[in-house]
């Protein structure tokens, strides 16, 4: 499942979905707000290309490129986009609040650093199930500011838990610039602080993303307590459908699409011969499609049934 | 005849049953191992279950709480002790943002069978930071179930239904109960049982009475019992509903009494404005207004933090003395 056709596939899955999702925000055919990942479908599809199938993941407010990575069906992510029964939540989560427990997808959630205790919490269950399986937990930059953050990296390093904390620089928290806000050069610098070695990745570069997980996955298997990866990207739309990004440049935005994931890996597999241009063509053609119907099985979708809201709130 | 054991005894005995029935269940808390908590309710649980079971763990309320979400969604069963219930508000996004809705946020697809066990009240000179009753905060919060025993029977039989169930419940001990035994022979608590759990959402009768309902939970019950004790040589008689559970709340027995009284007196030791009992009271006259001889009266904590002085504390916080002078005064209403 994890073939340069394949990773190349879902990387422009995510972007073609993101992109329809931002158009659909436009002309009013979704509604409540999203934060969209187009830019960094590099960290989310080489993270899961590391991980083994059996692993979690736990995401953030900007989840949908890692559901998508882990294998979210994007006819019932659409739904719940637009709030339908079919979708994953059954209309109740929306963009921002959607999971799916039979592939590992423990949830993307609203509140920025608030998975990371949950993902701490499913690493300190698998070790004491005795499987050897691993948590991997999304985060961005912003959360690292959290005291969450920390007292997950200080509990994880403690118990020697199986995790991996990826985050996902994006360079901006919402409008506020990195080192505005963070008093440390790099995030990864702040697993000093609880022995947990970070690394710096180029995160627009899927296969340095892969094999980075990958590494830090067998350690974390092998018992050797929590990993850090920070990932460096760029968001190319606003934090959320109403940010008009006045707090960074066209140019800064310009030499970010130059690194763009999608056409660093397509040109690397045209240069090794492992895709030619009508393959690229082909899976492009494909992916669209399958929006397409994501989008033709969302709204033909029924409302949820309001009757059912009270009986939803305890198992 | 076995020895009857403390309110604390039996919340440590309800989690030694639970975790020799089930090996998913464990503890985690600040000092909760060899030490016992604070309070020592958990003295003893390591020499049967080993630090893998009864962890301790970094003062992180808000990485506790949350890592006891994220192992209940992969099937452990975690009991996360807070020091002092206090401390719980470090911990309220992973209650209220997290453990609370995941069930109805994720289309069901979540269970969080979490306990979460706090030590409430005052009454012991602690101080503002160290006596609240903060179950407040969760009471108006969907998804998350409270349990606030007054007797050891019910503190032990309580817990383990709460360990049972599948979804997030809020502990409420009483930190003056600890030591109690009990007044009354179905008050008490023994080891070994393991049929008398007792259900979440069903008040008791604490005691009898005709003139007035006294609706109380936690050690507010003991207070009401005393205050009805107190009353009868003045030939006024209060029945006592123990509620037991805040949520699920059980107001069906609630308004079987006070329909049966026409008078109710609600209780609780937190303050007064916008608490459980507001709650209570607002639903008791919107249901049987028309059934009631004089107006619903509340006792509770005067709002303003609780103080360390005895004097000042005794001010502040309510007894038996303020639910018989509400009580002589709904009389004198009629």
């Amino acid at each position: 499942m994890n073939t340069p056709a394949d990773l190349y596939r879902k990387m422009a899955l995510i972007r073609e979905f993101e992109m329809r999702i931002d158009e659909m925000f436009a002309t009013g055919r979704i509604r409540g707000t999203t934060h969209l990942s187009a830019g960094q479908e590099a960290c989310a599809v080489g993270a899961c290309a590391g991980l083994r199938c059996d692993d979690a993941v736990v995401s953030n407010h900007r989840g949908h490129g890692h559901f998508i990575a882990t294998g979210g069906d994007p006819g019932a992510m659409m739904a719940e986009m637009m709030g339908k029964q079919t979708g994953y939540s059954r209309g109740r989560g929306g963009s921002q609040h959607m999971a799916c427990f039979d592939i590992g997808f423990l949830g993307s959630n609203g509140i920025t650093g608030g998975g990371l205790p949950v993902a701490v919490g499913a690493a300190l269950g698998f070790k004491m199930q005795k499987t050897d399986r691993i948590v991997l937990c999304f985060f961005g930059d912003g959360a690292s500011n959290q005291g969450t953050f920390h007292e997950s990296l200080n509990l994880a390093a403690v118990w020697r838990l199986p995790i991996i904390f990826f985050c996902e620089n994006n360079l901006y928290a919402m409008s506020t610039p990195m080192h505005d806000a963070t008093a440390v050069e790099n995030i990864a610098e702040r697993g000093n602080a609880y022995t947990i070695a970070g690394e710096v990745i180029d995160g627009n570069d899927v296969i340095a993303v892969r094999d980075a997980v990958a590494g830090a996955a067998e350690r974390v298997r092998g018992g050797s307590g929590p990993a850090l990866i920070e990932a460096m990207t760029y968001r190319y739309l606003g934090h959320s459908k109403s940010d008009k990004c006045e707090y960074r440049t066209r140019e800064e935005e310009q030499r970010w699409h130059e690194r763009d994931p999608i056409k660093l890996y397509a040109a690397r597999l045209r240069e090794s011969g492992e895709l030619d241009d009508g393959r690229i063509a082909r899976i492009d053609a494909e992916v669209k499609q399958q929006v397409d119907e994501a989008v033709e099985f969302a709204t033909t979708s029924p409302d949820p049934n309001p009757d059912e809201l009270e009986g939803s709130v305890f198992a | 005849m076995p020895e009857p054991l403390t309110y604390s005894e039996a919340i440590r005995e309800a989690m030694a049953e639970e975790m020799r029935r089930d090996g998913r269940v464990f503890l985690m808390g600040e000092d909760v191992a060899l030490y016992g908590g604070a309070f020592r309710v958990t003295r003893g649980l390591l020499d049967e279950f080993g630090p893998g079971r009864i962890r301790n763990t970094p003062i992180s309320e808000s990485g506790i709480v949350g890592a006891g979400i994220g192992a209940a969604l992969v099937g452990m069963r975690p009991i996360v002790e807070i020091m002092f219930m206090d401390f719980i508000t470090l911990a309220v996004d992973q209650l209220v943002n997290h453990a609370s809705k995941y069930r109805f946020m994720y289309g069901e697809q979540a269970r969080v069978p979490l306990v979460v066990r706090a030590p409430a009240g005052g009454h012991r000179g602690y101080g503002p930071t160290h006596s609240q009753c903060l179950e407040r905060l969760f009471f108006s919060m969907p998804g998350i179930k409270i349990a606030a025993p007054s007797t050891p029977a019910d503190a032990r039989g309580l817990l383990k239904a709460a360990i049972r169930d599948d979804n997030p419940v809020l502990f409420v001990e009483s930190k003056i109960l600890y030591p109690s035994l009990g007044d009354r022979p179905e008050e008490q608590a023994f080891a070994g049982k393991d049929d008398d759990i007792i259900p979440l959402g069903r008040a008791r009768v604490a005691r009898e009475g005709e003139h007035i309902s006294v609706i109380a939970y936690s050690e507010m019950v003991v207070q009401a019992v005393r205050a009805a004790e107190a009353l009868e040589a003045e030939g006024i008689s209060l029945e006592v509903i123990d509620l037991r559970t805040l949520a699920p709340l059980d107001m069906a027995r609630v308004l079987e009494s006070v329909g049966k009284t026409g008078r109710a007196i609600v209780a609780e030791e937190g303050h007064r404005t916008g608490g459980p009992g507001a709650e209570i009271a607002c639903r008791i006259v919107e249901s049987c207004f028309y059934e009631l001889d004089a107006p619903v009266r509340r006792v509770a904590a005067m709002d303003v933090p609780v103080p360390v002085s005895p004097l000042l504390e005794r001010r502040v916080l309510p007894s038996a003395f303020d639910i018989a002078s509400a009580a002589r005064h709904l009389m004198n209403e009629a």
